[in-house]
């Protein structure tokens, strides 16, 4: 509806909150359970169904076009840096697809003070990290152009 | 209660030097570059969600759209600025798209580094490319690489905060000085104070009607979290505001809005009419009348195609069929523009294609799953989406920003007046869906800018480190009751009624939203009325939109959820009021298949080739619209 939570399978433990970019996956205060509390506000984006162990968020097609049946699931491996689909048709066929992710380790990024610090004199630059190497260049491109009198 | 979130009203105070509101790409492009230039410096970011799912990349993206391949001499920032202009129809910032185009490789190149899957020509080492400015990525994982990259570089990260208002200098109205906003999740009160702001909010969904009602409202093709607020954070307090009028409507699939790119570009499917006629090309004589020279560009304009979409449609020759069954059953290596090629046998096809929907729009399997849609077999049906206002993709509503000083060094002073991407209010830097007239970033565009921003801020804060800004403390205190009064004015309504959901003592955020979307749908422009409008309409969208405003005071919210909601709406409803205004101002049909003047059925460049401005007066309430010289940087 778009997302939803299957009951037996939740733990309640917050992940799919966190995860939903659209703000509406909630704990109900009665169950303890995660519950869509706004399925018009759904982007069947899947955040929630990636980020859920217990493989508890599913998606159902928007009510007012999709019809019942048919199913989408999938493995994300953080470690092996693959997904793989599955997509369950409801005629029966079978779809399954396994995409890279990353190639990367998780967590390996350097981040921007581990490069050396610039000079005070590249601050006033207009080059940015890396530039112009990063881009096979030893300067940064600027247009030609005629001034606006003589246009 | 429907939710165990709790709102405490509690006060935090935050200190920041730059403070990035947002979290998307353009929003971790600033994170990132902010720190390598101001390494001492405290660099806060403020999201409204997780950071590593944010934005418009939540699902993922299957190409990022700008790259010019200097390294490989594939295309210029000269190329890409005429590229730009012929699709915008001859009007945006030649500096800015300029700009766009000689930095953002550099972000690619990281993206690379970092660990994003990149297609790449095993002899060669190129890129993959998908059309001549896109290249092709394995990207599910694409937004939390990019995160990571932010996340490390940050000195703090706030999560799930909602950003109501920006906030100026106690004894400068026209200098930034932070912002307030409150925590989703627990109900703080936020306030940041900071030397430096970039907004990276993104643009808005759901100002129009949705084509598609119930649950499907939430399958807009652009993200229901973009609630316009960018431009409701920034015009309140007086930042000028360039091209609103220019809204974005999109030919995908229909209903689930599937991406086309890949479809067209590489698989070279084909769009039919219902009688099997590519129809694409075939209303040129009549576009050439409207439009004039535009119509000859190449590639085709994407407001074009929609025209002529819109043609076939009016004329009772729907459906509009995309046909990758043909494209799917060819039995030959996929070519593209570099002339590289890939192995192409129908399963290949199959794999890629599904790869390019699951890794961006995985919704187009759900659908196709319980619809028995298969792609392989039938035709699907395409049309145009509902309209959306932003600045990154094929449009560029936005803040009017200064240039680079490089670009069109001092002989433009309207376009350059400060550092590189600082709008009209000192010290507040825009970056992604936040800069106006500077369209086709994506995603990559969208980090680039996110940089020069970044940059730009550290040098304002390193100039301006001895004079702090000063809060005024009596204003942030009216705010604070300002954005929690919802849950006073639910409490205080619902015992009139039997029901909570229907009072007449106030409007719960969906009955404002609902609202909105349909006078902007009947009289803005919307999809019902096939984007068309005129000065009497436009008149009657206004008047309305100030009926709504008047009723905005009473929202109401029964719990945190709604709060967020309310304020979204806020800040849709200013989208929504320079949308329309900018539109009256604009007599010309600049962009048809986004937006038609019928009162000014043609485009008309003797008078309107110039930027349509606007800027809101905080202290009288007024709005001032206005018109800006075209400036040219690059030669025909």
């Amino acid at each position: 509806m778009p997302a939803y939570v299957v009951s037996y399978k939740c733990v309640g433990c917050g992940d799919c909150v966190t995860a939903c970019p659209q703000s509406i996956i909630h704990i109900d205060p009665g169950n303890r359970k995660a519950f869509n509390i706004e399925p018009d506000m759904c982007w069947e984006c899947f955040p929630c169904v990636k980020v859920c162990e217990q493989k508890a968020v599913e998606i159902r097609g928007y009510s007012d076009f999709s019809p019942l049946g048919g199913q989408v699931t999938l493995d994300r491996d953080t470690k092996s840096n693959v997904i793989t689909w599955f997509i369950r048709y409801k005629n029966g066929k079978e779809y399954k697809f396994t995409y890279p992710i990353r190639t990367t380790q998780w967590g390996s990024i350097k981040p921007a003070h581990e490069y050396a610090a610039p000079s005070p004199e590249a601050l006033k630059t207009h080059l940015l990290l890396g530039e112009p190497s990063i881009f096979g260049l030893d300067h940064l491109p600027v247009p030609v152009r005629k001034t606006s009198k003589e246009r | 209660m429907r939710t165990s979130t709790k709102v405490t009203r509690r006060t935090k105070l935050v200190d920041a030097d730059v403070l990035i509101i947002g979290g998307g790409m353009a929003a971790c492009g600033a994170a990132f570059e902010a720190r390598h230039w101001g390494r001492n410096l405290r660099i806060v970011m403020v999201d409204k969600a997780g950071t590593d799912r944010s934005g418009a990349v939540a699902a993922g993206l299957a190409a990022a759209n700008t790259f010019m391949g200097i390294k490989w001499g594939e295309n210029t920032p000269e190329d890409f600025v005429k590229y730009c202009r012929n699709d915008l129809m001859g009007i945006l910032r030649e500096d800015l798209v300029y700009d766009i185009g000689r930095h953002v490789d550099s972000s690619v190149h990281l993206f690379e580094e970092w660990g994003l899957p990149i297609w790449k020509d095993k002899t060669t080492g190129k890129y993959f490319r998908e059309g001549r400015w896109q290249v092709m990525i394995d990207g599910e994982s694409y937004k939390p690489i990019v995160a990571e990259a932010a996340k490390k570089s940050l000195t703090a990260l706030y999560e799930y905060i909602m950003v109501t208002h920006l906030l100026t200098d106690a004894n400068d109205p026209d200098r930034i000085a932070g912002a307030v906003g409150f925590g989703q999740h627990d109900g703080t009160f936020y306030v940041f104070r900071a030397n430096a702001v970039i907004v990276a909010a993104a643009g808005a969904t759901r100002i129009f009607r949705t084509r598609s009602t119930g649950e499907g409202h939430g399958r807009s093709w652009y993200p229901p979290s973009a609630s316009g607020s960018s431009y409701g954070l920034m015009i309140p307090i007086g930042a000028e505001m360039t091209c609103m009028e220019n809204r974005l409507v999109v030919g995908r699939f229909k209903d689930v809005y599937n991406p086309v790119g890949m479809v067209f570009l590489l698989l070279k499917a084909k769009a039919t009419n219902a009688y099997g006629h590519e129809y694409e090309q075939s209303h040129v004589k009549e576009q050439r009348e409207l439009y004039g020279k535009y119509v000859e560009s190449k590639p085709f304009p994407t407001c074009l195609r929609n025209d002529s979409l819109r043609r076939e449609a009016v004329a009772g020759r729907a459906p509009i069929y995309l046909h990758l069954e043909e494209a799917l059953k060819k039995n030959e290596p996929i070519r593209n523009v570099q002339g590289l090629e890939l192995p192409g046998s129908p399963q290949d096809r199959l794999q890629k294609l599904w790869g390019y929907f699951l890794g961006m729009n995985p919704s187009a399997a759900v659908y196709s799953a319980a619809a028995n849609a298969d792609y392989a077999v039938q035709p699907a049906e395409m049309m145009t989406t509902e309209p959306y206002v932003m600045g990154s993709h094929a449009t560029m509503s936005g803040a009017w920003a200064s240039g680079p000083s490089d670009v069109l060094d001092g002989t433009a002073p309207e376009y350059n007046w400060g550092h590189n991407r600082m709008t009209t209010i000192k010290g507040l830097f825009g970056a992604g869906d936040a800069i106006g007239a500077c369209p086709h970033k994506f995603s990559s565009g969208a980090h680039a800018e996110g940089r020069i921003a970044g940059k730009s801020a550290v040098q304002y804060v390193i100039e301006n480190q001895q004079d702090e800004p000063s809060l005024d403390m009596d204003h942030v205190k009216q705010l604070k009751e300002e954005i929690f009064h919802p849950l006073d004015v639910y409490k205080d309504g619902k015992a009139y009624s039997t029901k909570d959901y229907i009072s007449p003592d106030y409007l719960l955020p969906t009955h404002g939203l609902f609202r909105l979307e349909k006078l902007m749908d009947e009289y803005a422009g919307g999809w019902s009325t096939w984007y068309t409008s005129n000065e009497e309409l436009l008149k009657i969208g206004l008047d309305k939109l100030e009926r709504l405003k008047e009723d905005l005071p009473y929202l109401g919210a029964s719990d945190g959820h709604d709060l967020l909601r309310c304020w979204e709406l806020r800040h849709r409803v200013w989208t929504a009021e320079a949308v329309v205004k900018h539109s009256l101002y604009r007599k010309e049909t600049r962009w048809p298949g986004y937006f038609y003047r019928s009162d000014y059925p043609k485009l008309d460049d003797e008078n309107w080739r110039c930027f349509v401005n606007s800027k809101y007066n905080p202290k009288t309430q007024e709005w001032n619209i206005f018109s800006r010289p075209y400036e040219q940087v690059v030669m025909e």
